[in-house]
């Protein structure tokens, strides 16, 4: 909130600061001050919105009409081409329907103060964020017939490159279900705890292949950037939770879109934060422009209910509380029968049912509920 | 006065089931007979198409309530079942009734505790009672897995649906019978818990008994040219229905097999489902003889086509029209132009009074056939009559004061103007109507923007508003010149185009005329007392400068960004307008103008800068030819030049990534890393052609005056007209490798070589090589199918933003709610500001204090 007190409370902060600053630029007197208050209060005054303003469609028009202008490109390259980015109208539709699985999710992971401008140290944290599976630090497996177990070459070159110290972390880091791990300096023996037999093997030893060992989960690739004078690391698959457990990274400013991962670690807030970043990159991106209180406003109707909703038939649309305005939109006879079983009232009051009823909206001039008794002045004659 | 103006208004909608008992009291007719009319062609009494269920025959009369044809709106049947038959539509909720309740003391499977927590969870809100019902639903699902009553102790049997609709419990078949009775005894408290309010949805009703039948003006038939009837899908399938149901009560009568009766009743169940719903799955459709199936109930409700978007949610209105449009330049911003036929066609309403009994009584003299006239009176009993030749002399001895006139439409009426796709509130806007001949609708040139239009044949939608509310609405909140500014972004949408821009650039840029021509040339805009210095010649900044306002102080940037445009008092000091200044989108001194002057001013004044703008090039001439993007040739050599170099420069790059010797780029593949550096070789390959072009041609030259104006065009269209194509991008990258490892049968497998990778050396005037124009036609392609697919995409995420956000409003407290008043925002965009009263989403403090610090 605003501390500075001025004559004009009803002016929101960002203006008073802007009025404040220019006027210092322009050495106003103190009564040349009071008048462009009073001029602003005007002004501000003017361009107020009016009450009763069907804000919510010109929202929607604001994304409509420029969605008919953006690419369907899927991919923009942010230099490789593993971490690419999803673009233009797919990534749009994949953030207003608030989709669970986003096909390209990110974390622009910052780090601590100590870390960030040293080259060196960044790239050993973003090696170690890299999810790492056992076939990138062997030289090769081997299926030991005689002793029925896979045997697993350990490739110390590689361990090194991934920074993983100490034989004996791998062999508790394999956990797939039935087996027992065993370990010597350069051998990985995995044995099924029950008698299997060697075609069952074979499929155990493909899927020991792609054991996690090492890193976070879900990091397919690690990218360290130069962003403006430090150093970040961009991710490519997003797990939030366990990046930030890592050591070196700064909780306060490590962020991913991914939006539920989002909501779930940082809050709601957050996940609204989020949604506006990530729609206004994509419309800038695209070279278009649509002003933040659209942004804002779909942001702030998308978390409102305190979990982030699509805006599809399971989300915003299916939590309606009018069952004609439910039924219009999409699948209207699921909505008729449960309507029926549980005796549900539609109160009628949102748009599309008055629309059908052939009634006035209640919005911009249809909100006034007024009525003019026409013969009313007759009788008083 | 005889219009009251008391609106009766649905207040609220109760939804619900039907019971037999109101089944049973709301109709008016039994259905016994399939038969529908006797030999004379009369509906049978019985039948489907009883006269008790209204009439769809002029000249009939309905026998319950005795109306007419469109007087009675029909009435409900009914047919008595002989066996129960389940409904479709709640199978699920029939199989969750049996599996939550006990077989044999029909309580719900919950023990006593967990009943009394949710009956007394439970509220007398009925809005908010639906909603916990349908949790109670979620939370009684559970119960299918309870092994043992809790009440009774009686073991519970697993029931099972065999689809689409036969219960089977522990490999025993239910039928209807059992399951009505099961349901039946269930008692009203149990259900509450099961999610079903019992006071509007028994569960047994969702076994039907009777079956209730619609009025026959729900499913009218058609009489065809030859005079043969074809009946409604939904009156076959009840003729169906009545039909089996026939032979079935017969057969119990008779007291017929069990098998025959079991297989009538299958048969009677598969009837009545597919009345309810033909696109079922694992049901077979039932279908005419034709072959095409049947439209039943849920088809009739369902989809774009279906009752609820197609006749609910849209609605056809009267007093519209349509045609094609085409420019005319010369009308105002604001006005439409309206051919004859179309004027003398569509009416507005207009109540005779004191003042204007004359004129009107002289537009009912001229009759509906010369313009203006009239074309219908509406006395003060509400009856309408026809204006003819034969009865206007009748008429207008009749007409008094009270009477409302349909005249035609005028000059100066309002008219409200739409073009589909309506993707934001600038496609429909109000416009003042111009009569004038022709066939088609006439609009200006410069609106086409908002509207999203050509003249290549699109076709636009006018209304006329009937009521006072109607016009005023119009008139006050919908014209043109209230939409210059878009609440998208707050820029403005309405600007110069094309031939108005480079009218205007030439004339603040190097025009002048002598004073003489220069007032000839004003007053043709409308500048009546032009502003000019008493001197033999005046320059064209002069000119521009008389259409502005006299007190009008502006700073702005042309287009290159270089020169500075100032205006003070009214005057042009400096600068020379273009695009930036007055055009499309970003027009800063529209805007200004718009601040300044409020909308009526700014679309008059803009009316003037557009005329301006195209008289100015009517007067001096301004045309371009082919030897306009002629270039010399010593340049087409040096082009060639350029691009041998790049060759060569490519050349090198492939041959080090062949050897391996080529350092791949931070974070790059070393395949991508080649194609990176080409790609920027080749770009900067035409780069510099076209800077070679522009230093050689003229500055007059006029398509670099449409460039640089911005009124048409980019430089990089001369450049690729007169010397190189450039480099064509699939996808953002060179056109790849097809399946043989090349890119055409040209070339050889494996060429990185710029030709072989889609770059066109030749420009568009020298021609393309085949090879050339394939790649140009492969991105050409690859465009077409990009606005193809996307349309439908976003078109769906617009209706369904449009549907989520429909409700929100801002209220008086600057709050944003929905429909039930939840909050969504404290105050909209956290400054209340509309958007479309601001400038880009800003407000101008700058100005404010310009106003005080002069």
């Amino acid at each position: 909130m605003s501390t500075k007190t001025t004559d004009y409370p009803a002016l929101p902060e960002q203006l008073v600061d802007e009025l404040e600053s220019l006027s210092k630029e322009r050495k106003l007197t103190a009564d040349e001050k009071k008048k462009a208050y009073a001029l602003l209060a005007e002004t501000y005054d003017k361009a107020k919105i009016s009450p009763g303003e069907a804000i919510g469609i010109i929202t929607a028009e604001s994304f409509g009409e420029p969605g008919t202008q953006m690419t369907l490109n899927v991919f923009h390259f942010a230099g490789v081409s593993e971490m690419s980015v999803t673009a233009g109208l797919p990534r749009l539709i994949e953030i207003f329907d608030a989709t669970k699985a986003p096909k390209t999710p990110q974390i622009e992971v910052y780090l601590e103060a100590k870390y960030k401008k040293n080259p060196n140290a960044i790239k050993k944290i973003a090696v170690s964020l890299k999810e790492t599976k056992l076939e990138e630090v062997v030289k090769g497996f081997s299926i030991n017939a005689s002793k029925m177990r896979i045997e697993a070459r350990l490739d110390h070159a590689k361990l090194k490159t991934f920074g993983i110290k100490g034989n004996m972390i791998l062999a508790n880091r394999i956990k797939v279900r039935g087996v027992f791990v065993n370990q010597t300096k350069t051998l990985i023996a995995i044995k099924p705890k029950v008698k299997t037999t060697l075609g069952e093997l074979y499929h155990l030893k493909e899927k020991i292949k792609l054991a996690f060992v090492h890193g976070v989960k879900n990091i397919t690739h690690v990218l360290p950037l130069k962003k403006g004078d430090e150093y970040i690391i961009l991710t490519a698959g997003s797990n939030l939770k366990d990046i930030l457990q890592v050591d070196g990274v700064d909780t306060m400013r490590t962020r991913s879109n991914d939006l539920y991962q989002t909501a779930k670690v940082y809050g709601i807030e957050a996940a609204r934060q989020v949604i506006m970043e990530e729609a206004e990159k994509v419309i800038q991106n695209q070279g278009l422009d649509v002003d933040v209180r659209h942004i804002m406003l779909l942001a702030d109707v998308m978390t409102a209910k305190g979990a982030v909703k699509g805006i599809t038939r399971f989300g915003i649309t299916g939590e309606k509380a009018s069952v004609l305005a439910r039924a219009s939109f999409e699948t209207p006879l699921k909505h008729l029968v449960t309507a029926s079983l549980t005796g549900e009232i539609d109160p009628l009051n949102s748009v599309i049912e008055n629309v059908m009823m052939n009634q006035p909206i209640p919005l911009g001039t249809g909100l006034p509920d007024l009525v003019v008794r026409m013969d009313k002045k007759k009788a008083k004659k | 006065m005889i219009n009251h103006h008391v609106h009766k208004k649905i207040g609220q909608i109760q939804f619900g089931l039907m019971s037999p008992h109101q089944i049973k009291k709301m109709a008016l007719a039994k259905v016994v007979t399939p038969e529908l009319y006797d030999k004379e062609g009369y509906p049978v009494d019985g039948g489907l198409m009883d006269v008790r269920l209204g009439v769809i025959d002029p000249g009939l009369r309905c026998k319950s309530c005795g109306g007419k044809l469109k007087e009675c709106l029909g009435h409900f049947g009914n047919i008595e079942l002989a066996r129960p038959v389940l409904h479709i539509k709640y199978v699920d909720t029939i199989l969750h009734v049996l599996r939550s309740t006990c077989r044999e003391c029909a309580r719900v499977l919950h023990n006593e505790a967990k009943i009394k927590e949710l009956k007394d969870s439970l509220s007398d809100n009925p809005v908010l009672l639906a909603e916990q019902l349908r949790e109670m639903r979620e939370i009684s699902k559970k119960l299918k897995t309870a092994k043992k009553c809790p009440h009774c102790e009686v073991e519970q049997k697993p029931v099972k649906l065999d689809k689409p609709l036969t219960m089977v419990e522990d490999n025993q078949n239910l039928s209807p019978v059992e399951v009505r009775a099961r349901l039946e005894s269930v008692s009203d408290d149990d259900v509450l818990l099961l999610g079903l309010n019992p006071k509007f949805a028994r569960p047994e009703w969702t076994v039907l008994t009777l079956l209730s039948i619609p009025p026959v003006t729900v499913r009218p038939s058609i009489t065809l040219e030859t005079g043969e009837r074809s009946e409604d899908d939904l009156t076959h399938k009840l003729g169906d229905i009545v039909r089996i149901n026939q032979r079935l009560f017969e057969n119990i009568n008779a007291g017929a097999p069990e098998i025959i009766v079991e297989d009538l009743w299958e048969l009677l169940q598969y009837h009545v489902t597919t009345y309810f719903d033909n696109t079922l799955a694992n049901v077979p459709p039932a279908r005419h003889r034709s072959g095409q199936s049947l439209k039943t109930l849920t088809e009739r409700i369902k989809s774009k086509e279906g009752r609820f978007r197609h006749n609910l949610a849209g609605k056809r209105v009267n007093f519209a029209a349509r045609t094609v449009i085409s420019p005319d330049p010369k009308i105002g911003f604001n006005e439409v132009g309206i051919p004859k036929k179309i004027a003398m066609t569509l009416t507005v309403p207009e109540m005779i009074t004191t003042w204007n009994i004359d004129y009107l009584k002289k537009l009912i003299d001229r009759g509906p056939k010369s313009y203006p006239g009239a074309n219908y009176i509406i006395f003060e009993d509400g009856k309408k009559r026809n204006i003819t030749d034969e009865t206007k002399e009748q008429l207008l001895q009749e007409v008094t004061i009270g009477c409302i006139v349909e005249r035609h439409i005028i000059d100066g009426d309002i008219s409200v103007f739409n073009r589909q796709p309506s993707l934001h509130r600038m496609s429909i806007m109000a416009h003042k109507v111009r009569v004038l001949p022709g066939k088609s609708f006439r609009l200006n040139p410069a609106i086409c923007n908002p509207y999203n239009a050509d003249f290549d044949g699109d076709e636009m939608n006018l209304h006329i508003p009937q009521t006072e509310e109607a016009r005023s609405e119009a008139e006050v909140l919908m014209p043109v010149e209230t939409q210059i500014i878009t609440p998208k972004n707050g820029l403005n949408v309405i600007g110069c185009i094309e031939d108005s821009i480079s009218g205007i650039y030439l004339l603040t840029k190097k025009l002048s005329f002598t004073r003489e021509k220069a007032c000839e040339l004003l007053y043709s805009v409308g500048v009546k007392t032009p502003r000019l210095p008493q001197r033999a010649t005046v320059t064209g900044k002069e000119v521009f400068s008389s259409v502005l306002p006299k007190n009008f102080s502006f700073v702005g940037r042309s287009s290159d960004g270089e020169a500075r445009v100032v205006i003070k008092r009214g005057n042009l000091e400096s600068g020379i307008i273009d695009k930036n200044s007055i055009g499309e989108d970003n027009g800063d001194l529209i805007r200004e103008l718009y601040k300044l002057y409020g909308d009526e001013r700014a679309i008059t004044i803009l009316g003037k800068l557009f005329r301006l703008g195209t008289e100015v090039l009517l007067r001096t001439g301004f045309t371009i030819t082919t030897a306009d993007s002629e270039i010399s040739s010593e340049l087409l050599d040096q082009a060639q030049e350029q691009i041998k170099k790049a060759n060569k420069a490519v050349k090198d790059i492939i041959q080090q990534f062949e050897e391996g010797k080529l350092e791949s780029m931070p974070g790059l593949t070393p395949e991508d890393s080649v194609e990176m550096k080409i790609l920027e070789i080749l770009n900067k390959v035409r780069d510099t052609i076209g800077g070679l072009v522009f230093k050689e041609t003229d500055h007059d030259n006029p398509i670099i005056i449409m460039a640089e104006s911005g009124a048409k065009g980019k430089k990089l269209n001369l450049t690729q007209m007169s010397a190189c194509v450039g480099q064509q991008a699939l996808r953002g990258k060179r056109i790849s490798e097809g399946y043989n490892n090349r890119t055409l049968s040209h070339f050889k497998a494996g060429d990185r070589s710029p030709m072989a990778r889609g770059f066109i050396e030749g420009g568009f005037k020298s021609g393309l090589k085949p090879h050339e124009f394939f790649f140009a036609a492969m991105t050409g392609r690859d465009s077409l199918m990009d606005t193809a697919l996307r349309t439908p995409k976003s078109g769906y995420l617009y209706r369904r933003l449009a549907n989520a956000l429909q409700d929100l409003k801002v209220e008086y407290d600057n709050t944003v709610r929905d429909a039930n008043k939840m909050i969504m925002q404290f105050s909209y965009g956290e400054d209340a500001l509309d958007v479309a009263k601001t400038e880009g989403g800003k407000l101008n403090i700058q100005r404010i204090l310009d106003s005080i610090k002069k």
